[in-house]
């Protein structure tokens, strides 16, 4: 039995339900315990009574959305988080890979642009990265000009070492920034051939056909009609037996596309689009 | 079957005394420091086919998988699972948080995953569980807060009791590490704050009490 929706649900429905008429970004098929988390931080941080309020305020105010928006997506990600993913990447892909005179390769929700740099310096690493053209995707604008700066936080860079390391890093990671604005600035080598690009998996169709998309701890967020959608998305986008490469948890099996990827690497989440 | 001592008995009357008119649909169980050996004298408790679905949240270093669920699945006699992003949650089994993710419990009364922040330095975060329970299950959920070093699980055993859910704090005294149940009974105002021998008495009682 579920219960009658309570007050906050209704507005949280009314909210999003706002935000997608008036700016088009559609919120409406996220799950509902995290997105009511975060549109409770937003309503203490802008300073809003309550969530009719706060709809209120970005219906009337642009600049009020931008700031929601912040809180809406979640850019919480560190570079080659679960080294073992980029592991079996260099092990079982790019084998594939290597086969191709040319690559696309799609970051999908890239965020603040951590595993475009990391998936830059694996392919640069195989002797990938010149023939290989990268679409990093976000909704977030903020996320976007963050992953096009590519500086990272100086105290992450231990941990993003080590996590390097375990990836299977070739050569010292350090040889890949400079100390920089406060931060780590990363080679602008590694992005030269990376197009940064506004797209909504939720809303947007498929823009190119590619070899590869690694999409990670995106879809949990996704209620499993987005899955869906966005399962269909990966499928169309990705060439004949094309890979796919998602979040460590992350499962298809409950999905209506669970037939149509094959496991390569079941630990690592790695899967490889079925023949026809 | 050896009768109950006199004071099991007492204890008997009570829990069911407390549980009276209650309709419950779900249990949830958080601890961290001493956590793990407190569930495995309290899990025991759940025989087979048990009528409820369980969910269990410890603090876990996040760089690592958990062994929780397999720990407990070859030690119980219900299945043990650690709980999927997507998954229906179904009586009868119990239910780990994984390593790195909160967890959650959607509308729908299926688990999802998240990457949020940490929440008191914790992802799992036991706030992040129950809060989520205690908006899909209200009155129906029973919370259960063991030992701990930190101040997670307060905010989410208040706002199981605030939804009308039963809330039952581990005795400090009788717990490994006092300072999470402390915080909870300071937060909560539990209905019932029992040694773990109390709480392994309870949950047997529990689906007697089933929606």
């Amino acid at each position: 039995m579920t219960k009658p929706p309570s007050d906050i649900d209704i507005e949280l429905r009314m909210l999003v339900e706002a935000v997608y008429l008036k700016y088009n970004y559609d919120f409406r098929d996220y799950t509902g315990a995290s997105q009511k988390r975060r549109v409770l931080t937003a309503l203490r941080a802008m300073e809003c009574e309550t969530v009719s309020a706060l709809q209120s305020r970005v219906m009337h105010d642009p600049a009020a959305f931008a700031q929601l928006l912040q809180f809406l997506t979640i850019p919480v990600t560190e570079m080659f988080r679960d080294p073992d993913y980029y592991l079996a990447i260099r092990r079982h892909v790019v084998p594939f890979l290597e086969t191709y005179p040319s690559l696309k390769l799609w970051v999908a929700g890239c965020s603040t642009g951590e595993e475009v740099y990391s998936m830059a310096i694996l392919l640069k690493e195989e002797g990938l990265l010149e023939r290989t053209l990268i679409y990093a995707t976000d909704i977030n604008p903020e996320s976007l000009d963050a992953a096009r700066r590519g500086v990272m936080q100086l105290d992450r860079m231990r941990l993003y070492t080590e996590n390097y390391q375990k990836a299977g890093g070739k050569a010292a990671f350090s040889d890949y920034y400079t100390a920089a604005y406060g931060g780590a600035l990363f080679d602008r080598g590694l992005i030269e051939n990376v197009t940064f690009a506004d797209h909504s998996l939720a809303t947007d169709s498929v823009f190119a056909e590619t070899h590869f998309i690694s999409c990670r701890n995106v879809m949990i967020y996704f209620n499993r009609r987005l899955q869906n959608r966005v399962l269909g998305l990966f499928h169309e986008s990705l060439c004949h037996r094309g890979f796919l490469g998602l979040g460590s948890k992350e499962s298809i099996d409950f999905s209506s596309y669970a037939q149509r990827f094959e496991s390569l690497a079941r630990r690592e989440r790695l899967f490889r689009k079925v023949g026809a | 079957m050896a009768r109950a001592a006199p004071e099991d008995r007492g204890l008997h009357v009570r829990l069911h005394a407390s549980l009276q008119g209650r309709r419950i649909e779900a249990v949830v169980i958080g601890g961290s420091a001493g956590g793990v050996d407190a569930l495995i004298q309290l899990l025991p408790a759940l025989p087979e086919g048990y009528d409820l679905p369980v969910m269990c949240i410890l603090h876990l270093p996040s760089d690592r998988e958990s062994r929780l669920a397999e720990l407990f699945d070859e030690r119980l006699p219900l299945p043990v699972r650690e709980a999927a992003d997507k998954e229906a949650i179904a009586a009868g089994t119990v239910y780990f948080a994984g390593a790195g993710y909160h967890l959650s419990v959607e509308q729908d009364r299926t688990f999802s995953l998240s990457c949020e922040p940490p929440v008191h330095y914790a992802r799992p975060a036991l706030d992040v569980l129950m809060e989520s329970s205690a908006d899909a299950y209200g009155a129906g959920l029973v919370g259960i807060l063991l030992t701990g070093a930190n101040h997670d699980g307060a905010d989410g055993m208040a706002q199981i009791r605030a939804r009308g859910g039963f809330t039952v704090v581990q005795d400090p005294d009788d717990a490994q590490v006092g300072v999470m149940p402390l915080e909870a009974i300071r937060r909560c105002n539990p209905h019932l704050v029992l040694p773990l021998a109390g709480i392994k008495a309870l949950l047997p009682l529990l689906e007697n009490y089933k929606s």
